[in-house]
């Protein structure tokens, strides 16, 4: 009972943070591509445009469904669910952070801890092309089609790289569990080095970080892969005759496809919630130090007003700030959310990684975009793998 | 509860199976073959298999069927008509599937009575260590031997297509 109380208050927790969050990541960017373009971005709604998500969310419910004809209407309704549903499942198996005590039950901050997680994470994303095949065939229209066929085609090119650049880690770590592969990265070489995979072991996986990180782009079909929703040749792609709320589900997929892979690199090849530098170097204080800082320029440009409204908002923004700063320095506190802190900020980090090469590369062509996953990207993974697997054995 | 899930999910793959047959459209056949392959990866899971019960959705729900669905739109093959059957086809046919059914029930019955039912959770060894072990000890010659087969269908596979290119 007590079990089942927890993990539906854990749901409640996860499922409305991740669902803001998704809506807030698209509004961070809508700012980031714009500052990147020297234009400024939503700026109407809300104070930086902080309210757009909720305005953008208003708006999809409230418009038309529209059913195009000789659409097979079955298909056509189920595909946007398939493809939400196998994005949003995965969460489910995500560690993000250690664990703690709160009036006498103990918490893990995770829904589930699996012993085959990251296999669960692999097969519920290789589901999940089905969503984007079947809306692409389902809307009976040329493009669509071709978007559709295109995604399915680079998804299971892709899939085989990126299983195969997860699969080097795995060896280091031992284990399948998501907390187990973290718990196998903590500590320190020489005293200030993380044994996170990509710096430590017998051969650090820089490399695998690498192709990792390139399949992840492909597998959540983003630029410099949106091949499936190529505007200037497809209109866009598989979901050209989505409309509101289905639209919204596919665009709700991406982002969370997007947060699970982060996830997945972060806790496999950055150490998941272990941090940069050792406590007794003071890498606890980092998180509060970070915020207040970022409370002092608000304070700053709140009084130094470059807009007559920044003299309202921006203090507002440093009061939010200087508060968390403050609740991460409460003592009671630093356990639990100070690991919280360095699972999100790696997370966020990489997020940004996503958005900023969204605003700096140009397309593939398609025929650059198959032949790079099969002669370049599958066999560099198969080597890494290969030399990461006799290293681990010489070594054990 | 183990039950409940059993029958519940032993239920969905029976149904999706009936469903592959009676689809019309092949799309449609293809995805009832992934619920089936999806719920039998379930019922791996209740047998504590949990390694074979990911891999069952890596391999057959997700690359096997996608590359079937992939190749049913490539192909954009419509729904199919229905061919006329004869009287006595659709007369005897119900009756004599339950009749062949039934006696093969009846011969596993007879053949086989000390079988017993699965018992749930008795069954362990289902993880990817055991897994592992298992393959590049007791069964390397077999598995080596499997990967050769699957090497020589990609060959035959590549020759076939090239022939076809010419």
């Amino acid at each position: 009972m007590e079990f089942i109380i927890i993990t539906l208050i854990k749901l409640a927790v996860i499922a409305f943070v991740l669902l803001t969050a998704l809506a807030y990541i698209q509004w961070v960017e809508r700012k980031v591509i714009a500052h990147v373009q020297v234009r400024m971005g939503p700026s109407r709604v809300g104070p930086h445009g902080l309210l757009q998500p909720l305005a953008d969310v208003v708006k999809l419910i409230t418009k038309e469904g529209v059913m195009p004809p000789h659409a097979n209407k079955f298909f056509y309704l189920a595909a946007p669910i398939l493809a939400v549903f196998m994005a949003l499942i995965s969460i489910s198996v995500i560690p993000f952070g250690t664990e703690f005590t709160v009036l006498g039950h103990r918490v893990m901050m995770q829904l589930t801890d699996l012993n085959v997680g990251v296999l669960f994470i692999l097969a519920v994303s290789s589901m999940g092309v089905y969503g984007i095949a079947l809306a692409g065939w389902a809307s009976n229209n040329k493009y669509s089609l071709l978007g559709g066929l295109r995604s399915s085609a680079q998804m299971i090119s892709y899939e085989l790289p990126m299983s195969l650049a997860l699969a080097a880690p795995l060896l280091i770590a031992g284990t399948l569990s998501l907390r187990g592969i973290v718990d196998s990265q903590a500590g320190y070489n020489l005293g200030f080095i993380p044994k996170w995979a990509i710096f430590t072991g017998p051969f650090p996986q820089i490399f695998s970080f690498i192709i990792f990180m390139i399949a992840a782009f492909a597998e959540t079909n983003r630029i410099p892969f949106d091949l499936p929703e190529a505007e200037n040749e497809l209109v866009a792609g598989f979901h050209v005759e989505y409309s509101s709320m289905s639209f919204a589900a596919f665009f709700m997929a991406e982002y969370s496809n997007m947060v699970t892979v982060c996830s997945v690199a972060t806790l496999l090849f950055l150490g998941g919630w272990h941090p940069l530098w050792p406590e007794s170097m003071g890498s606890n204080f980092a998180a509060p130090l970070i915020l207040a800082g970022a409370g002092a320029i608000c304070l700053y440009h709140g009084l130094n007003p470059a807009r007559p409204f920044d003299r309202f908002t921006l203090p507002a923004f440093a009061v939010i700030f200087f508060g968390l700063a403050g609740l991460m320095a409460f003592p009671p506190l630093v356990p639990v959310l100070t690991p919280l802190f360095w699972f999100l900020a790696k997370l966020s980090f990489l997020l940004f990684v996503f958005i900023w090469i969204r605003a700096t590369l140009p397309r593939f062509r398609y025929d650059q975009l198959m032949s790079f996953a099969w002669k370049f990207l599958f066999p560099a993974a198969l080597l890494n793998l290969l030399v990461t697997g006799f290293l681990v054995a010489l070594v054990s | 509860m183990d039950f409940l899930f059993f029958f519940l999910f032993a239920f969905i793959a029976v149904a999706c199976a009936v469903s592959v047959v009676v689809q019309k459209h092949p799309i449609a056949s293809a995805l009832s073959l992934v619920g089936v392959m999806a719920s039998i990866a379930v019922l791996y899971l209740q047998l504590g298999a949990e390694f074979l019960a990911m891999a069952q959705i890596i391999v057959y729900a997700g690359a096997v069927m996608v590359l079937f669905i992939f190749v049913i739109m490539l192909l954009n093959a419509g729904a199919e008509s229905r061919a006329g059957r004869s009287y006595a086809a659709q007369l005897m046919g119900p009756p004599l599937l339950v009749a062949l059914m039934a006696s093969l029930g009846f011969a596993i019955m007879r053949g086989f009575p000390g079988g017993g039912t699965v018992k749930f959770d008795s069954f362990q060894g289902g993880t990817a260590q055991n897994i592992g072990y298992a393959l590049f000890t007791d069964y390397l010659l077999p598995f080596e031997v499997t990967s050769v087969l699957i090497l020589v269908a990609i060959l035959g596979a590549i020759v076939l297509a090239r022939k076809e290119m010419d």
